[in-house]
């Protein structure tokens, strides 16, 4: 158990490749801290750094308060699961799951003891004696997640485990993985491009881009409060709208509809920011309303999506699927003011 | 019903032709034919001809009448005192030349697997010994071996590692064969270094960093990855050097010739000094071949081992 600190950690891989801009991040023991980022945002640049694999540029990170800049990683007592999983081919489950606490000179009783515990946890009992091309890829998975359980580590660190497996494990394996960072108590540090398991696992969600912590928090406020519209427009599914307003005083103007602001934004243009759920069907006089003319209609049991133009702005909207409405229909929808958005357009930073 | 019409109406042997193509096994025994064929004259027929040369009294010349065992009969009995030298050398020859050439080659590879400042140049340097034509390059050993004007024993006197006029390399017994083997060493072993770069060139470079984190030291990832991961190549290379080396001709041909006193006598320079200069060519013959039995048996057992498992 351990917390883990980023201080301005910098990751030059040459002098125009900067993986990671000065990282600052803390990491509080016991947490599940996801990042999540696009594809080479520098996740596992910044994750690798952490378990000893890359040198670090500038800056220094410490796991509870010893710095670790210059420490091997065979001292740092992390452990890490790779994308690849990165099992060792000419092994047994049993081999490769024990072959951390072989190496640390644990007894061969010991090693027994905790292999088939991990074997146990993670339904493994009876291949320990497989070697890994004779697995299904997710159960090559769990002898990856074993491997690094078995070690007991303070640090977990797991870099884009799910992404080889197909999306009815995934979602499976999300959650396990969940109950067993409740179980084990451990830090846990996870990197995924994939919002929705940052959502749905993280306690704390750090969103990053081109090497830059955008925000940390949890997902919560994340989804609540965006700091930016990168943020906003990375997290939700789909995507929130923006729509560029010019501003005088309450009022903003978009190409289709004009509305009053809660506050004066001090902005001459702005984007607005509606994710597609904050609308609301039933339009009554004081709502502030749209017309939507809807162009493709998405229906997925539970939900309705309705894509279309209002003014000459894109715009997507979930509604309730028992409304009724076809191609080329003109929709009046409400917007929800509560969850409305407003982004500075110069800086894209959130103004609300 | 375009199509079906135009099938109909092709030729019957171009049905038939197009059948053949269609149908696995006929055509892959069709395309083995060339390889075959090329085999047969080039491996079969002179390992054929080798083994009938053998059991008959063939001279030079002039192809004798069949006399079963007789050739081999004349060796197991040792008639020309030599036969047995040869066998024993040739064991040693192979035996300690490999095990230095896989050492050698294992550190070389290592070695070249790092990064470093013309890393790429080196590499090709490694390829010396074998750009060089063999027998220029055996010429050039044997002068290097002279006792009194070479250049390995001006090292060894000038660094005081060899007394004055330091050692008769090629004229002392023990001293030839550790010549012989060391030229061996310095020929055979880019190959290896050579292959087991390629081999550690393939090994995924997580599992040295999953390795890493799990605590391995740099001589427990050489031990539990690259020596296992390296299996299959090492043996490869294993059975390809032996097998190579208990035939090796040319440098122990230019160096010593067997001599001195028959005590670098090989199986190989035994045969062919009965078979050409000596005529008896049937003798040759048999003195190759007598160690053919022995060479199945260690092919089979490395192939069995190379064997994917199920
Ligand atoms: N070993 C390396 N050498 C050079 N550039 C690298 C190396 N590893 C990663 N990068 C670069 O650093 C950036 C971040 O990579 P990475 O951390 O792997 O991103 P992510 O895990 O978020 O997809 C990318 O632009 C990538 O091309
Ligand atoms: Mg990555």
């Amino acid at each position: 158990m351990a917390s883990v600190t980023y201080e301005h950690v910098t990751k030059k891989f040459s002098a125009d490749t900067t993986a990671v801009n000065d990282l600052s991040l803390e990491i509080r023991d016991t947490e599940f801290m996801v990042l999540v980022g696009p594809s080479g945002c520098g996740k596992s640049t910044a994750l690798r750094m952490l378990a000893g694999l890359e040198e670090i540029t500038a800056g220094q990170i410490k796991i509870d308060d010893q710095v670790v800049n210059k420490m091997p990683p065979r001292d740092r007592d992390v452990a890490m699961v790779f994308q690849s999983y990165a099992l060792y081919p000419h092994m047994s489950v049993f081999d490769n799951m024990g072959f951390g606490l072989k190496m640390r000179g644990s007894t061969r009783t010991e090693i027994e003891t905790r292999v088939k515990e991990a074997g146990r946890i993670l339904r493994l009992d009876k291949l320990l004696g497989r070697k890994p091309r004779q697995l299904s890829g997710g159960q090559r998975q769990r002898v990856a997640l074993g491997r690094a359980i078995v070690r007991q580590p303070r640090v977990f660190l797991l870099d884009e485990p799910l992404s080889n497996l197909d999306a009815m494990l995934r979602v499976q394996t999300r959650i396990e993985l969940q109950k067993m960072h409740q179980r084990l108590g451990t830090t846990f540090i996870y990197v995924t491009h994939d919002q929705v398991e940052a959502m749905t696992m993280g306690d704390r969600i750090a969103v990053m881009r081109d090497g830059v912590l955008q925000q940390v928090a949890p997902p919560r406020e994340i989804y609540d409060q965006p700091v930016n519209m990168y943020v906003a427009g990375f997290i939700g599914s789909p995507r929130m709208n923006f729509l560029p307003v010019t501003i005088s005083d309450h009022e903003a103007k978009a190409s289709g509809f004009e509305l009053k602001l809660p506050e004066a934004p001090g902005v001459a243009r702005g984007i607005l920011g509606i994710r597609p759920e904050h609308f609301l069907p039933n339009v009554s006089e004081e709502d502030t309303a749209i017309e939507l003319k809807v162009e493709v209609l998405e229906v997925l049991g539970a939900d309705q999506y309705l894509y279309g133009k209002i003014g000459s702005d894109d715009l997507i909207a979930r509604v309730d699927p028992a409304l009724k409405v076809s191609i080329g229909d003109r929709v009046r929808l409400a917007v929800n003011m509560k969850r409305l958005h407003l982004f500075d357009a110069e800086t894209e930073k959130a103004v609300f | 019903m375009g199509t079906a019409v135009r099938t109909n109406a092709a030729p019957a042997w171009h049905q038939r032709r197009v059948r053949i193509y269609d149908r696995e096994a006929p055509l892959g025994y069709l395309l083995l034919v060339p390889t075959l064929l090329v085999l047969g004259i080039f491996l079969l027929y002179p390992f054929l001809f080798g083994i009938w040369l053998s059991l008959t009294d063939s001279e030079l010349g002039n192809l004798g009448n069949f006399i079963g065992l007789d050739n081999f009969r004349f060796e197991w009995r040792n008639t020309d005192g030599v036969f047995y030298t040869a066998v024993v050398n040739t064991f040693l020859y192979t035996g300690i030349t490999t095990v230095f050439k896989l050492s050698l080659g294992l550190v070389m590879a290592l070695l070249l697997n790092q990064a470093f400042p013309f890393r790429r140049f080196v590499r090709a340097a490694l390829l010396l010994p074998y750009i060089i034509p063999t027998v220029l390059s055996y010429e050039a050993w044997r002068w290097m071996f002279d006792p009194t004007f070479s250049v390995v024993n001006w090292l060894l006197v000038n660094t005081h590692l060899a007394a004055y006029p330091g050692p008769n390399w090629l004229g002392v017994p023990f001293n030839a064969m550790a010549a012989l083997m060391i030229v061996n060493v310095w020929r055979g072993t880019p190959f290896y270094a050579i292959a087991f770069l390629a081999g550690m060139q393939v090994i995924p470079l997580d599992l040295y960093e999953a390795a890493r984190v799990d605590g391995a030291t740099r001589w427990q990832q050489f031990t539990s990855i690259t020596l296992p991961m390296l299996q299959p190549v090492l043996l490869v290379v294993l059975l390809l050097s032996t097998i190579l080396t208990f035939a090796d001709f040319q440098g122990p041909f230019v160096l010593t010739n067997g001599a001195p006193y028959n005590s670098t006598q090989l199986l190989s320079i035994w045969a062919y000094q009965w078979g050409i200069p000596g005529g008896a060519i049937s003798l040759g013959a048999a003195i190759s071949l007598v160690l053919f039995p022995l060479l199945t048996f260690v092919v089979a057992g490395v192939l069995f081992l190379l064997r994917r498992p199920e």
